[in-house]
């Protein structure tokens, strides 16, 4: 046998030796035992002195070439045999992903919360800003200052929570509008603000009555704002917060501080317009309330009603979110059961 | 106001649906609540005439009648009515029809005797008890004698017209009327109504001067006072038309003086009142009550009268409550020979108030509230005492006593195109104005650039441009007005600091798991002062509705434990809530207005996180509560240290777990268990909770926002184990390690505490772990040791600590 035959046994039994190995550690015993000083390639070199010298080189690079085999298969086989071992850890490690996860505690906003902060950031996004006043008002400003003088019949729409014979629990935030209007400087430019609050009104608790609900007031004063901007800025509002199918439509009505006046209609939600009992077959659901601003409010204010005007809104959240959610009785906002609470979307957070 | 299509037709020619007319209205003038045809869902409903009747074999009140329906053979039909009688004209529901309240009628047999149908009262087919006539009340009704046999009863009975409900705003007064709104109508669709001035035949020959006087004290109690007398009228019913133009408006025919009054009411909204002039001693005299009076009302009730309500008086008596309700001591009977009629305008605001004061709110206060048209009192006096004249058969006395005539000036209003786009937003031309005005019937004449409008006497709501802005944009169409944006937009929209941080609380606690409540802020005295944070005295309302909210709250505790008690009461025990609302304090009795401070308040009860199958809940406790309001008092960023100091002086609050929240030594708000005693009250839970003053949060200082760099060289950690007695607190060990742990400590971490078998009794172990940092260079070990060590010496000297 020659040198070069060793050492093509030597590989054909290492390779052998290789594929069978089933572990890294007998993996890593072959590799030491083929490989190392006292490795079988070592020792058969050993009887390269005795070749012809010009034999050597040719079986030198014979027996690098085996190794570098050997080398190679090693790897590969580490590799196989690392990946089978992972794969089996794997497949072991198996779980059930139908388990429920582990749970995390999560609060959300109120609903009249959520429709809220929804107006709120309509509006500022078109430039307003967001006033708050007290939930304790004055007669003064209640009333007088929005052109309800004191036996004025249309006081009786809104029956009134007094404290004494001056002090009450505001049944509107329209307080809101003579109190801003007081203030405002006007050459530092438009006033267009909203202020979202509680009102209060002496009312006996029932499905559709609250003695406490909400409202938001909007009011707009410049030298040129017209009841098209109040029928756009509606719209656009209804689009924001309803969607893009809705459409909104004024109708006459009487506020004693808007002239004209209107209430103001949007698309039926159950119906979506073509009619059903929940909108009385009119296919429109009455939303809120808006006007031009009376001029004597303007004036009464200290403003100009010859320079300015502009329009106002009051619009009720709990209705808003009655009517997009389909809540029958508005005393669930009050209750807070947390079942109730716990199931509007949160998705507009 | 109940308005029947059919009379809106005598003066417009209207032939669309009378649902497409209430749209209409609704979108122009005044909204609509209903509109309703009094014979829907009624079937084979007819005229029947009793040809013969005799008594049931089996009973002493039932009949046996013969109905002629117009058909081959009359219908055997048995009728218990007591007023049933041969030869009546009658209603006959058929076999196989349907009457109110939508019932079937069958062919049966009443005591075994074959009825094919019903003879029915008017109640039976669906008129409301309050409109029918005393006569019919409690029995069929019988039709006039030329009543056609077997015709469907509809048109004889009015059920045939349309009613629209007219929900009529304050200012709209006018439209309390038939002619009012026949005007609206008019212009709406553009045409000329025919309403003729009506006359009136004067054929008595005495003077109404002659029969009574009458005079007005003050102007300001009635602008207008009017009489006119009819005499030897015959007082009886009144015929079909007018009882069912009453009855289709909702109300009940009495005879045919009060139906004419209450039928030209209708028609020109000028309330009438007729009194039995034989009844009346001397002259009237409007004025207002004398202390002490006392009225009957036609209504039979009793009133003292105030000394604020206007009355007709005669010599000796009030025999009406002006503008209200008449005096039974002057009504009309069966016996009146003599009727006076008084037509006048009462002051609208006593008119309110009395209303208000005797709870009688008729449609004649309703009306005098909103206003009356001048120019129609006296065409109404006048219809009224023609109408009684030909239903009555009494003559009518010469000439109107007036003791006040109100005849105001008519205001002319200057309107130009430009100022009516300019608010509108609309591009409308003068003419086209113009023409609005011209459909309205109100006169307008070309002055300057634009038009002198001249208001008519009938539309008394018009005062001022504005008023002509609304004529002319629900005329010209609300659904025709643009919509647009307001273009000068040089304005910002921002949150304030205040409302962004009010924002940034809220969603901070609902991402610690707690959900927004929002409860009431009227509630009861007892818990309006629960947990009060200041002395504040409390403000009630005066007139409350129920006791149950009737003050103000002082704090938003109470509220959120209402709602636990709601949500334990439904067997919901895991309740984690926040709301973020107004308490109202006042510093003295005397008070007037409360001051408004917002605050934060929450609650926990139950467990915060639920139970999942390899994860057992905790319940609830203090600390859970104490890591919620920490971490929102960190995201807030409040200037100055935060500290937890024990509290057992709330009452309602745990006095062992309990502490007050002060930031920079500072008293924002508590936390801690709700006191068993006050959560059995409120019969909940073991429940925790914290409230806080968050206008305190908002005013106190903020840290600035700045960025510190991350530190290049490692942090060295040294963890220690102390045994201490067991009343040396955490803040204690803590404040001493940052006194005593040289410039490099960076933190102090509890990470552990223990009681029990190897700790002494009365000791507890609390282990930490402390952090040591030079920003400048890595720390060396030595450094750390010879730091920690100075550490453990002054914990065994100052709290004499054992270190393991
Ligand atoms: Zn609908």
């Amino acid at each position: 046998m020659s040198l070069k035959d060793d050492l093509k046994d030597i590989r054909d039994q290492g390779l052998d030796d290789i594929n069978k190995s089933t572990d890294l550690k007998s993996l890593n015993n072959i590799r030491v035992h083929l490989l190392g000083k006292k490795g079988p390639i070592t020792s058969a070199l050993r009887g390269i002195k005795e070749l012809p010298v010009e034999k050597r080189p040719e079986v030198g690079s014979y027996a690098n070439e085996i190794r570098d085999d050997l080398t190679k298969a090693i790897v590969e086989q580490r590799d196989n045999l690392a990946n089978a071992q992972l794969n089996k850890r794997l497949a072991a490690e198996k779980i059930d992903v139908s388990l429920p996860g582990r749970s995390v505690p999560q609060g959300q906003p109120h609903v009249i919360q959520q429709i809220i902060d929804e107006v709120v950031d309509l509006f500022l996004g078109m430039g307003y800003q967001v006033l708050t006043g007290p939930e304790v008002e004055t007669d003064h400003y209640n009333f007088e200052m929005m052109n309800l003088p004191k036996d004025h019949p249309a006081r009786d729409m809104q029956d009134t929570f007094y404290i004494t014979n001056e002090i009450l629990m505001r049944t509107q935030t329209s307080p809101m509008q003579a109190r801003t209007l007081e203030k405002h400087d006007f050459s530092k430019g438009p006033l267009k603000m909203i202020s979202p609050g509680i009102v209060y009104r002496r009312d006996t608790d029932d499905p559709t009555h609250s003695h406490q609900f909400h409202q938001v007031e909007g009011l707009v004063i410049d030298k040129h704002i017209t009841m098209a901007d109040l029928k756009g800025t509606l719209l656009t509002m209804a689009h924001q917060i309803f969607g893009d199918k809705f459409n909104v439509r004024l109708r006459p009505s009487y506020f004693p501080f808007t002239e004209p006046s209107v209430e103001v209609d949007i698309t039926c939600f159950n119906c979506m317009g073509k009619g059903c009992d929940v909108c009385k077959h009119t296919g429109w659901i009455e939303v809120l309330g808006a006007g031009m601003v009376h001029p004597n409010v303007l004036n009464m204010a200290g403003v100009d009603s010859k320079q300015y005007g502009g329009f106002a809104f009051g619009l009720g959240p709990d209705r808003f979110a009655m009517l997009k959610y389909g809540v029958d009785d508005i005393r669930d906002f009050y209750l807070d059961d947390v079942r109730f609470l716990n199931q509007f979307s949160k998705r507009g957070i | 106001m109940q308005v029947s299509y059919k009379w809106l037709q005598k003066y417009l020619k209207l032939d669309m649906p009378a649902k497409d007319l209430a749209e209409k209205i609704e979108r122009t003038a005044v909204e609509v609540d209903s509109v309703k045809v009094p014979m829907d869902g009624l079937k084979k409903i007819v005229v029947g005439h009793i040809v013969s009747m005799e008594m049931h074999p089996d009973s002493d009140h039932l009949h046996v009648c013969m109905v002629d329906v117009g058909e081959d053979d009359p219908l055997q039909i048995v009728c218990g009515a007591p007023n049933v009688a041969n030869g009546q004209k009658v209603i006959v529901a058929l076999p196989g029809s349907r009457i109110g309240h939508n019932v079937k009628i069958k062919r049966s047999k009443m005591r075994g005797v074959v009825s094919n149908g019903m003879i029915c009262a008017l109640d039976e087919i669906g008129f409301s008890k309050d409109v029918i006539p005393k006569e019919w009340a409690d029995g069929i009704y019988v039709f006039p004698d030329d009543t056609p046999v077997g015709q469907p009863v509809y048109p004889f009975l009015g059920m045939d017209d349309s009613i629209i409900d007219l929900d009529v705003t304050p200012n709209r007064g006018d439209m309390l009327s038939i002619l009012g709104t026949v005007h609206d109508l008019a212009a709406i669709y553009d045409q000329k109504p025919k309403i003729e001035k009506p006359e009136v035949e004067e054929s008595s020959s005495v003077q109404t001067k002659d029969l009574i006087s009458a005079k007005v004290e003050d102007n300001g109690l009635a602008k207008t006072y009017d009489l006119r007398v009819i005499n030897n009228v015959k007082i009886g019913p009144s015929p079909a038309w007018l009882q069912i133009t009453l009855w289709n408006a909702g109300i009940r025919p009495i005879d045919n003086v009060v139906d004419v009054t209450n039928y030209i009411m209708l028609k020109y909204g000028q309330p009438l009142h007729s009194f039995d002039a034989d009844k009346i001693d001397g002259g009237i005299d409007v004025r207002l009550a004398n202390k002490g009076e006392k009225i009957t009302t036609l209504d039979d009730d009793d009133h003292d009268l105030s000394e604020n309500d206007i009355v007709i008086a005669d010599d000796k008596k009030p025999v009406a409550i002006a503008g209200v309700m008449g005096g039974a001591n002057s009504q009309i009977d069966s016996h009146t020979k003599n009727v006076a009629i008084e037509a006048a305008i009462f002051d609208p605001i006593h008119i309110r108030k009395t209303a208000q004061r005797h709870l009688l709110h008729s449609e004649a206060s309703q009306r005098f509230e909103r206003g009356i048209n001048p120019d129609g009192v006296e065409d109404a006096i006048n219809e009224a005492a023609e109408l009684i004249h030909e239903l009555s058969g009494g003559q009518v006395a010469k000439g109107i006593v007036s003791a006040a005539k109100y005849q105001p000036e008519l205001p002319v209003i200057y309107i130009t195109a430009q100022r009516t786009n300019h608010v509108l937003g609309t591009s409308l031309s003068l003419s086209e104005i113009k023409d609005i005005f011209d459909r309205l019937g109100f006169s307008s004449e070309a002055y300057k650039d634009g038009l002198n409008v001249t208001i008519p006497r009938r539309r008394w709501d018009i005062h001022i441009e504005a008023d002509l802005f609304e004529e002319v944009a629900r005329i010209y169409g609300y659904d025709n007005l643009p919509a647009t944006l307001p273009t000068d937009t040089k304005t910002v929209g921002a949150l304030t600091p205040s409302q962004k941080l009010q924002r940034a609380a809220r969603h901070v606690l609902e991402g610690l798991g707690l959900t927004q409540a929002i409860s009431y802020s009227l509630t009861t005295e007892a818990k309006a002062k629960m947990f009060l944070m200041r002395k504040s005295f409390t403000t009630k309302l005066a007139w409350p509705m129920t006791q149950d909210h009737s003050i103000l709250r002082m704090n938003v505790l109470s509220g959120l434990l209402d709602d636990v008690a709601f949500n334990n009461a439904r067997k919901v025990s895991d309740i984690a809530l926040y709301e973020q609302g107004r308490v109202f304090y006042k510093d003295t009795a005397d008070q007037v207005r409360p001051q408004e401070v917002e605050h934060l308040a929450g609650v926990v009860s139950g467990h915060l996180i639920k139970s999942t199958w390899d994860h057992k809940a905790e319940p609830v406790d203090f600390y859970q509560v104490k890591g919620i309001v920490e971490q929102l008092l960190k995201n807030l960023d409040i200037k100055g240290d935060t500290q937890f100091i024990a509290n057992d002086k709330i009452p309602e609050m745990h006095p062992g777990r309990t502490a007050d929240i002060l930031i920079h030594g500072h008293r924002v708000g508590f936390l801690g268990q709700i006191n068993p005693k006050t959560a059995n009250q409120f019969k909940i839970h073991d429940t925790y909770g914290f409230e806080l003053d968050l206008q305190e949060l908002i005013d106190l200082p903020k840290n600035d926002d700045q960025y510190e760099p991350i530190p290049k060289y490692p942090s060295v950690k040294r963890d220690i184990a102390i045994v201490v007695n067991k009343d040396i607190k955490n803040d204690q060990i803590v404040d001493l390690i940052n006194k005593r742990g040289g410039a490099y400590l960076q933190n102090v971490q509890l990470f552990d505490v223990y009681e029990g078998s190897n700790v002494p009794a009365g000791k507890k172990s609390m282990a930490y772990s402390l952090t040591y940092l030079n920003p400048n260079e890595t720390l060396k070990d030595d450094q750390v040791n010879a730091a920690f060590e100075k550490i453990k010496n002054h914990l065994t000297a100052e709290l004499d600590a054992e270190i393991r």
